[in-house]
């Protein structure tokens, strides 16, 4: 590594990355499609904003990617529990400094002179997409075999409970990508980062 | 025939599912790659992800397969829970339900089966009764709780004597509707040979005479109006599974 770079995002963090990306994409627009078929509340999605022409179309997408999704996120996971990148990136993480970060955040004061640590608003939302993530699988898995999963299903209230879940875990990982997006397009050389994985010094 | 085979059937089949799974997981990535190869410029870029996705789907009927218990039961619900009125769901609109006329009625029986005698209703109906309070859960998302009474498929496919080795068995509808099932969930405890709804002789927007009830299945699957049932070894699809839904469509 060249002396005027530092490492932010090892290669299978970046990979990890991108192949959620796609995957959380393929996700949440086939996703809207099979909505649509059965709305659970009194609107829709526009049908443009949707992937795969017909409901049918639509379960293959969701039905295909899942594999996608879950794999890659067990294989980032199981790294960054075992590779020790969780707990150095995520922790420690309190909630005033966590409310601190988010009130400097609004007020555009939020510092990002080091990329490779995370201040406590970053934290809280890696973190919580993380689990809001292992929300919407386990929801989805109840939604899928409601009776194979019975026991799973029961702790989210049955078929109709796992459904409002996979529902609501679904607006907050869109919110989560809308707030992120948001923000890399306030500070541009994140992006770079998460494709090279270095960033300049200076 | 006696229960005895209809105990052990179940899970052998699951089994042999099972396997067929693996060795096709384990073909799935070459045959991706044969077939990579096979199209070149034969196929335009939406007909290769077409294959892919088909490819996907076949792959999740084998990992339903492996999942699906033989013994599990899909849970019961008090008759409060019942949902009033019970959903219509068809191909068609709720004006163009099929009337199947009583008297004349036959259930035709063919395949791998040793008795291929056509069934009138009096004798149908004389078969043992057993009921269900269970969700019905349609592809589209929606479900809905209703009863359901009627002989255990099970019981009527050992009647017939049909071969239980058999890997699929299929129906066809007086509505031209027709769809598939794998032995396994035929053989399931709690799926059913329905003439009644609630109690009552099934209405012809619920598919009188006769509609098979798969509590482990999706709605689709449960086909309404049914004249002929038959035992095979070669998948005979069904009418939205030929279009694109999943096959095998278990909860």
């Amino acid at each position: 590594m060249a002396a005027d770079t530092v490492k932010v995002h090892s290669l299978l963090v970046r990979i990890t990355h991108w192949i959620n990306a796609l995957a959380i994409l393929v996700m949440v627009l086939s996703g809207w499609k099979i909505y649509n078929a059965a709305p659970l509340f009194d609107f829709s999605f526009p049908e443009s904003w949707t992937l795969g022409g017909w409901l049918g179309g639509a379960l293959q997408w969701h039905f295909a990617a899942m594999w996608l999704l879950a794999l890659n996120g067990m294989i980032y996971l199981a790294y960054g529990f075992f590779s020790g990148h969780l707990w150095r990136r995520m922790f420690p993480i309190t909630t005033g400094a966590m409310l601190r970060d988010v009130l400097n955040a609004m007020r555009g004061r939020l510092a990002h002179d080091d990329l490779s640590v995370y201040n406590a608003a970053q934290k809280a939302a890696y973190l919580g997409v993380i689990l809001l993530a292992v929300g919407l699988i386990l929801s989805g898995l109840a939604i899928w075999k409601p009776v194979q999963l019975y026991w799973l299903a029961s702790l989210m209230g049955d078929y109709e409970g796992a459904r409002l879940l996979h529902f609501f875990c679904m607006s907050g990982i869109v919110l989560f990508v809308l707030v992120h997006v948001a923000m890399v397009i306030l500070v541009p050389k994140t992006f770079l980062t998460m494709i090279t994985g270095r960033l300049k010094n200076g | 025939m006696d229960s005895n085979l209809k105990d052990h059937a179940g899970p052998l089949l699951a089994n042999l599912e099972r396997r067929l799974f693996l060795r096709r997981g384990l073909s799935l990535g070459a045959l991706s790659l044969l077939s990579g190869c096979e199209l070149t410029d034969a196929l335009t870029y939406d007909e290769r992800v077409q294959r892919l996705l088909t490819a996907m789907s076949k792959w999740n009927d084998g990992a339903q397969a492996w999942l699906f218990d033989p013994k599990r039961l899909a849970p019961e619900f008090p008759e409060s829970m019942i949902t009033n009125p019970f959903p219509f769901n068809a191909y068609y609109g709720e004006d163009e339900i099929r009337l199947v006329d009583a008297a004349g009625y036959k259930l035709e029986i063919s395949g791998l089966v040793r008795e291929k005698r056509a069934w009138g209703l009096p004798e149908l109906y004389a078969l043992p009764e057993v009921s269900q309070v269970t969700r019905h859960i349609c592809v589209e998302g929606w479900s809905a709780i209703g009863k359901w009474s009627g002989v255990r498929f099970s019981d009527f496919l050992q009647r017939i004597g049909a071969d239980l080795s058999a890997r699929y068995v299929g129906f066809k509808c007086a509505d031209d509707y027709y769809t598939s099932i794998d032995m396994a969930t035929a053989l399931h405890p709690q799926t059913q040979l329905s003439f009644k709804y609630a109690g009552e002789t099934l209405p012809p927007k619920y598919g009188f005479p006769m509609k098979l009830r798969i509590p482990t299945k999706l709605g689709f699957k449960n086909p309404k109006h049914i004249v002929a049932i038959f035992v095979s070894n070669e998948n005979p699809g069904g009418y939205w599974e030929d279009k694109g839904y999943n096959w095998f469509s278990g909860s």
